[in-house]
């Protein structure tokens, strides 16, 4: 059993989790991730490790609501246990040798995209980062992101923040007013990761993207997680989850996402239905 | 002594209804009664020179204990063939017997082979309802042994160094315990509650079994013997990592690897309402291979309501799967599209599997194999109408600890070299089981899991 040590509620939309894991926090690396199952007849669904305290021995997840698991994992609270939490899996991101980089995180995946520009931070590496949000309500970590970004861009698709725009409207603005990067990193929703990638390409700057496909074991078993990169099929999993964003074919990739699409609504509107039943 | 039996035939094995089993995922054979048992260890001829014995890869006294079935003594007889493999009520379902012990049985020269295999099923499933025997506790003998994987390699390997008195631990990355046999094998050919059993079993004799243990991401190799102290490592990590044939479509909606299909429902039980973990399993269904894993698939499919067809590039002759399945796959109303090999997946406009575009074959001159070389007959381009495609043509060792484990030497196709005794490059680290070999049977796992667990013991009784 792993216990949740601390629950936060980051918007209405995403939650944090504090999950007390010593071995795999001792091993954690930005970038990789974790596999669980909230319940005995749970699914397992791939998380990427948030944070982690080798010291304290725990692992934090940020997960958005998004279908039955999720639906259940945000029904539970301090002190409730996880049925199952396996990692550290997938392959960390490559840090080594960069100068500056531009971290392009976009909502849930600022969660992820935030450890890694925290270790690209503390080795003394030049960080520009650029957080979207689609409203104000939904911004998260944009003080953590601000302590150790020596530039920092947060973006809302409607300007309640002040700032209107996409987070490619602003990496453009970067690049076109001539900073040069060795990379940019960018975790998000696929077609968030997509434009990204077809910007940066215009201007031969290499670009890491953080696939998060659909997957069974996360161990290199199943083969859902395959992801076409340049003509290979690679799997998430064991292969990445860090691709090159100018090989990954995105369209498949959101595609693929979409297959289980209608079970997980309907899914989703049944828990939530029966959890209507559970309150009265 | 029991008189002989002279039926030429085996005694029927009674199973489900065919129209009936394939909706359901109750188990098919349903097992021999007392009777048939008896009846059936009655053809036994005692052979003097044991033929059988040598068929099987684990050498199970077949004639022993099949004479204390005729004499009606099931629980001796249970003893007899625990004495060398752990498995029976596994071995007794999933094993090729047609192929090993009941290939070299006397009576199958005239006639039908005696049903060794369903007299194995018949014992175990009969120790397991009956008996109270606790097995004796072996005395420690300090040493601790740690074992990757849990599947019938790493059981079996457990299971002899167990009772030799070493403390053992498996290390399991899913969250059941049972490798293959839970999330590979399905319910209706192996019940789950019967590998539970077998796994009591080995906890009863002290193993430790550790769930949710990815060796190679969590804890190394190296970690095991340097932090936790183990005195030698058995890999039994399977070949779990799944082929595609690499044709234009295949990463479309609804095409699986058989892994995933079969973990699906198999582990995550995506067929019981109250399972959370979704299966896209549409109305018409082609199952790309021929071996049991094929067969296990497209039996499934069929449960789920869909029109199945299997597609195989060589001809029945060369189907890999058990001839059981086989029979029992075309009783359920599988279909079987031989000598057909597919070259394509078309899909719709949204991304979802329309058509497999296959070509007929014909059989030419043996290759590397030893088997018929299918070749493409010209012009022979037709369509499928499928929703959605499953493929079954292999897999290979799963990368993980090949990829984390220093010094660990492996073939270039994945396979963890060893000796034949099952050692590793590296100093006390063993392997063997799919990890090694590639995909192959229940049985050889566990034939590897055994003769590596008398080398691990000689090699630390050595140190």
């Amino acid at each position: 059993m792993y216990k949740i040590i601390k629950k936060e509620i980051l918007n209405p939309a995403v939650t944090k989790m504090v999950i007390d894991a010593p071995l795999i926090a001792k091993k954690a690396e930005p970038g990789q991730f974790i596999m669980l199952r909230v319940d005995e007849n749970g699914e397992r669904i791939p998380l990427t490790i948030a944070d982690y305290d080798r010291e304290k021995g725990n692992v934090t997840i940020i997960f958005q609501i998004v279908g039955a698991t999720t639906e259940k994992l945000n029904r539970l609270n301090e002190g409730d246990n996880l049925h199952d939490f396996v990692g550290p899996l997938g392959k960390k991101t490559e840090t080594e040798g960069l100068k500056k980089v531009a971290v392009v995180g976009g909502g849930v995946g600022c969660a992820i995209a935030f450890p890694v520009a925290k270790k690209l931070h503390d080795e003394g590496v030049e960080v520009h980062s650029i957080i979207g949000f689609r409203n104000k309500d939904l911004i998260f970590l944009e003080k953590e992101f601000a302590e150790i970004s020596d530039k920092i861009f947060v973006m809302t698709d409607d300007g309640s923040n002040g700032s209107k725009g996409l987070v490619t409207d602003a990496l453009k603005e970067l690049l076109d007013s001539g900073e040069k990067y060795d990379e940019v990193i960018t975790i998000g929703p696929l077609v968030m990761m997509k434009f990204v990638s077809l910007l940066t390409k215009k201007y031969n700057v290499k670009t890491v993207v953080s696939m998060n496909p659909v997957m069974v074991d996360g161990t290199g078993m199943c083969g859902g997680c395959r992801v076409k990169v340049g003509n290979e099929t690679k799997f998430a999993c064991v292969d990445g989850p860090d691709f090159d964003g100018h090989q990954v074919d995105f369209d498949e990739a959101i595609a693929r996402t979409q297959m289980y699409q209608q079970f997980e609504r309907k899914a989703h509107e049944d828990t939530c239905n029966l959890y209507k039943m559970e309150v009265k | 002594m029991a008189t002989i039996n002279k039926s030429l035939v085996k005694n029927e094995m009674p199973v489900q209804p065919a129209d009936v089993r394939n909706r359901n995922f109750s188990e098919v054979a349903l097992g021999y009664t007392k009777d048939q048992a008896i009846d059936e260890a009655r053809r036994c001829l005692n052979c003097k020179h044991k033929p059988c014995i040598e068929g099987c890869p684990v050498n199970v006294n077949i004639p022993d204990f099949i004479a204390e079935v005729a004499n009606g003594n099931f629980e001796t007889a249970y003893q007899i063939i625990n004495k060398t493999n752990s498995l029976p009520a596994i071995c007794g379902r999933v094993c090729p017997q047609e192929k090993q012990c009941e290939a070299k049985c006397v009576r199958g020269i005239k006639g039908e082979p005696v049903g060794i295999g369903r007299l194995e099923r018949f014992v175990a499933d009969w120790h397991i309802a009956n008996s109270t025997t606790e097995p004796e506790i072996p005395k420690s003998n300090g040493h601790k042994v740690a074992i990757v994987g849990s599947g019938p390699a790493g059981l079996t390997c457990a299971g002899d160094l167990a009772k030799l008195g070493y403390e053992v631990t498996i290390f399991e990355a899913f969250h059941l315990a049972g490798g293959v046999l839970v999330y590979g094998i399905p319910e209706f050919r192996l019940p789950k509650h019967i590998v539970q059993k077998e796994i009591d079993g080995l906890k009863k004799l002290n193993v430790k079994i550790e769930t949710n243990m990815v060796i190679g991401k969590i804890l190394s190799i190296d970690e095991l013997f340097d932090e936790y102290e183990f005195k030698a490592v058995f890999i039994g990590s399977g070949a779990g990592l799944p082929m595609f044939m690499n044709i234009p479509g295949e990463n479309f909606k609804g095409v699986y690897s058989a892994n995933e299909f079969l973990t699906r429902i198999n582990l995550m039980k995506a067929y019981k309402s109250d399972s959370d973990t979704p299966i896209h399993c549409g109305a018409k269904v082609a199952v790309v291979g021929g071996g049991n894993v094929a067969m296990d698939a497209a039996r499934c499919a069929k449960r789920l309501g869909a029109d199945v067809t299997i597609v195989y590039r060589r001809s029945e002759a060369e189907l890999p799967a058990r001839l059981e399945e086989i029979e029992h796959a075309k009783e359920e109303g599988i279909n079987f599209n031989l000598l057909t090999n597919p070259i394509e997946i078309i899909g719709t406009e949204d991304g979802w599997v329309k058509e497999l575009v296959c070509l007929k074959m014909k059989l030419s001159e043996p290759d590397a194999s030893g088997r018929a070389r299918p070749v493409p007959i010209e012009g022979s381009e037709h369509k499928l109408s499928v929703d959605c495609v499953i493929m079954s043509i292999g897999t290979t060792p799963n990368p993980l600890i090949k990829n984390t484990t220093e010094g660990l030497a492996t073939e270039k196709w994945g396979g963890i070299i060893t000796d034949e005794d099952g050692l590793t490059s590296r100093k006390g680290v063993y392997a063997g089981g799919d990890a090694v070999t590639g995909a192959a049977t229940v049985i050889l796992a566990m034939e590897a899991g055994k003769k590596a667990a008398k080398a691990i013991d000689d090699y630390i009784k050595s140190k």
